[in-house]
């Protein structure tokens, strides 16, 4: 019975953080310079990582750690690549 | 007894992360320039983030799974605030002025 009420109150906490990440989109449309949009991504990126962890433990399926630790890998190399184009290019593309 | 304690510090260790995430986000929507959202970003998000995998570490108990959880939580504390200081750092590098109290109040850019 408590692990049932546990898996809910994970499913729960990870809408609201949905809720969060989705509030990201704002700054990410919305941003006037290039690094904040980067900023936008980021932060939601780290969300998404974390949504993915707390489907894990509500759902007890612990193979999304595997994609959570993938995708935070891919999150930190874009923030990281971005930021060095922007610089040394004026633009990403 | 012991089922309780465990049962309400995952709450807490929860409702803290979701706390410290809703700051991060109010931060990052609210605030005047890039340089204090990447400040918000980096401090704020980790600590919400970090404590949200504290509890799914503590709830997944011993098995392989908090391995891999564990290993996240150390990710995201090295990586977020070094990603925010590379965005902080290209945005001084491409001429963005810090945003001061002299500047007109109210306006953001």
């Amino acid at each position: 019975m408590t692990a049932d009420l546990i898996n809910d109150v994970f499913l729960a906490a990870a809408a609201l953080f949905v809720v969060l990440a989705i509030l990201m989109f704002y700054r990410a449309v919305a941003g006037p310079t290039t690094q904040d949009r980067l900023l936008a991504v980021n932060v939601l990126g780290t969300n998404t990582v974390v949504i993915l962890a707390l489907l894990a433990a509500g759902l007890d399926e612990p193979w999304f750690l595997d994609v959570a630790l993938i995708y935070a890998l891919l999150n930190f190399l874009m923030s990281i690549a971005i930021s060095k184009f922007t610089v040394e290019r004026g633009g990403v593309l | 007894m012991i089922d309780a304690l465990y049962f309400w510090s995952i709450i807490v260790l929860l409702a803290f992360g979701l706390f410290f995430t809703l700051v991060s986000a109010v931060g990052v929507i609210r605030l005047p320039d890039v340089y204090a959202r990447a400040h918000t970003a980096s401090q704020t998000d980790t600590l919400g983030a970090g404590l949200a995998l504290a509890a799914v570490a503590l709830a997944l108990g011993w098995q392989h799974a908090t391995v891999y959880t564990v290993l996240l939580l150390f990710f995201v504390f090295i990586t977020n605030p070094t990603a925010a200081h590379a965005i902080a750092r290209s945005a001084a590098e491409t001429g963005i002025e810090p945003w001061t109290a002299d500047d007109e109040e109210g306006e953001s850019r």
